[in-house]
């Protein structure tokens, strides 16, 4: 800025200068421009690269791709179901365990922690969420599964054997890798995710609702219950959100320990796998095209599901606002 | 009096489930932190910041894993923080009431979202495939592509934190735009923006997905951008996975490393933001 103002007047008319601030300024307009629209070329790309390579399976397996469990590379017969499957279950478990125990940690946080500890604490948890899933992993496989096997699937195995229809969903040998090992691990990665955005969001509420509820005699629970969280319901569904695609999608926690074994099985405890699961294990070995190709639907279908995902969380988000709104 | 009791051993049963679950989840979370450190540090020698990885049954390092995941990261930071940048000054400053704007907006959440791996699998088919051999640009550039929607994403954020009053004041002295963003919104926002460059680091730093059929992995020494290259997180994948001893040591020790760079730019980028905060 200096230098303009000292050169300018010696050397160049005012309208010069202003015709080469004019070029500049316009060459900055388009390059910013130029680079948002790149992000939607390189969306497309994605899309469109993933679509041209899943072509052949749908060719020649078409929708049966959709709802066959047979995973043959020899016989060259694939079927997308049973990673589907896996995808979703572990997923589910994961938020069905992850998102009790964040919200939790987030109350505990906000309302109970003695002030001295909340900030440590939560530093932690958002440290935590910044680790690598590989790390997830490699404690699951060495540490996690080994322990499931001798100690917790045996006795989920007898306590629940009697038991008619649970009896077949802990049923089998404890391999100590499986559907429930892997989503087991996925809620622990999810964890710090759910319960930092939780308490982002809980942090927002005016001290004044709070205090005001406080005055006139409700519970911690009943301030909770009745101010906390319908006050945050908006960014609380946001943060479950973000879980949820995280779980989704990874790859490294649940490759380890899911035992990638292409078929669907009644039992949390028998070997399953997932889209990413599959893809990591097995995209560098895959010979022949249909055997890639189908890698690559697979890829397709879980960047889809995740695209439903947030599309599902923004419309809800939308909805809220809206009624907050009025 | 009985209703009161009631409330109250209604709060005390909440209360207490919430104690255990924060003791619940803190406990598998430091666990972790603790198992990991335990078992990487035992294996932490100068070997293994100057020997290549180990053929199977062997002593060895991590320093072509290192280097490897060093070179592709700033490559792939290189390459995505200004893209990303860009795109963001343009969501913040220049099209903040135009429809590209929103779209972008848009699909930069899916871009954010989507999983690893499939950014893997694009870059496979537009890089890997034509190509016909797995290369470390390839790795980068995968890393480049989960880079942008992170750095969009802050860059936005944190320009959109620059008082309007303070562009207004750059114009009313006769800056023009461009300038007035470099200059002004660019160094209002420094710390801001350099916490978003960190965050993405952190975040690639630590991705295997992607370079699991991009860059693939390499056995022994290699700077050679055209040609499969090492990486740590691929190296931990391959080793852990494997039923020898140092093998697994290795894994073990690379993965406390990876940990600890996190770690680091973690801290300093929330430190960054700190400062920035307390002014």
């Amino acid at each position: 800025m200096p230098k303009v103002n000292v050169a300018a007047p010696a050397t160049r008319t005012r309208n010069e200068a202003a015709r080469g601030f004019a070029a500049s300024d316009n060459f900055f307009r388009r390059l910013t421009k130029g680079a948002a629209i790149f992000v939607l070329v390189l969306l497309g790309g994605v899309i469109v690269s993933l679509i041209r390579g899943s072509i052949p399976v749908f060719q020649t397996f078409g929708l049966g791709f959709f709802t066959t469990q047979i995973w043959n590379p020899v016989t060259e017969k694939f079927g997308a179901l049973a990673p589907i499957y896996g995808t979703c279950v572990t997923s589910l478990i994961a938020m069905a365990i992850a998102v009790p125990v964040g919200l939790g940690i987030a109350i505990f946080l906000t309302e109970l922690c003695p002030i001295s500890l909340r900030r440590p604490i939560g530093i932690a948890i958002e440290l935590l969420a910044g680790i690598p899933s590989i790390i997830y992993g490699i404690w699951g496989l060495f540490v996690f599964a080994p322990f499931l096997q001798q100690h917790v699937q045996p006795a989920l195995i007898g306590f629940f054997g009697p038991i008619p229809i649970l009896s077949a969903v802990f049923a089998g040998p404890p391999y100590g890798i499986g559907v429930l090992t892997a989503s087991l691990i996925l809620a622990i990665m999810v964890l710090p995710f759910v319960s930092s955005i939780s308490r982002d969001v809980f942090d927002t509420v005016p001290p004044m609702l709070k205090e005001s509820a406080y005055g006139i005699g409700c519970t911690t629970w009943e301030v909770v219950r009745n101010v906390v969280i319908p006050y945050t319901r908006v960014g609380v569904i946001g943060g479950v959100m973000l879980g949820l695609r995280r779980a989704l999608g990874e790859t490294m926690a649940v490759t380890f320990v899911i035992g990638n074994a292409h078929k669907i099985s009644s039992s949390l405890l028998a070997p399953g796998t997932t889209i990413s699961a599959t893809i990591a294990n097995e995209f560098t070995e895959a010979v022949g095209d249909l055997y890639t190709s189908s890698l690559i639907a697979l890829g397709l279908i879980l960047f889809f599901i995740t695209f439903v995902v947030l599309a599902c969380a923004r419309f809800m988000l939308m909805r809220l606002e809206q009624k907050s709104g009025k | 009096m009985s209703l009161y009791s009631a409330r109250r051993r209604r709060n005390a049963r909440w209360m207490g489930l919430s104690v255990a679950a924060a003791g619940f989840g803190l406990f598998w979370l430091l666990l972790i932190l603790a198992v990991l450190f335990w078992r990487g540090v035992s294996g932490l020698s100068p070997a293994v910041f100057t020997q290549m990885t180990p053929p199977p049954g062997n002593a060895g390092g991590l320093l072509n894993a290192i280097v490897g995941s060093l070179i592709m990261t700033v490559l792939g930071v290189a390459i995505g923080a200004p893209l990303g940048m860009l795109a963001g000054t343009y969501l913040a400053e220049y099209g903040r009431h135009e429809k590209l704007a929103l779209v972008v907006r848009f699909i930069n959440d899916i871009l954010l979202s989507a999983p690893s791996i499939v950014v893997g699998l694009f870059v496979y088919e537009v890089i890997v495939a034509p190509m016909g051999h797995f290369s470390g640009i390839a790795g980068a550039f995968a890393l480049a592509v989960l880079v942008v929607p992170v750095v969009l994403r802050t860059t936005e954020d944190m320009l959109n934190l620059v008082p309007n009053t303070l562009r207004e004041a750059g114009a009313a002295l006769g800056m023009p735009r461009s300038l007035v963003i470099r200059r002004i919104g660019y160094r209002a926002a420094r710390a801001g923006l350099v916490t978003g460059v960190l965050l993405a680091v952190a975040r690639v730093s630590g991705e295997t997905a992607p370079l699991l059929f991009t860059a693939l992995n390499n056995q022994f020494w290699s700077v050679n951008l055209n040609a499969p290259m090492s990486s740590l997180p691929a190296v931990i994948f391959q080793f852990a996975l494997s039923p020898y001893k140092e093998w697994q040591q290795l894994a073990w020790t690379g993965a406390l490393l990876i940990t600890l760079a996190v770690l680091a730019m973690s801290i300093v980028a929330r430190a960054l933001t700190a400062r920035t905060a307390d002014k």
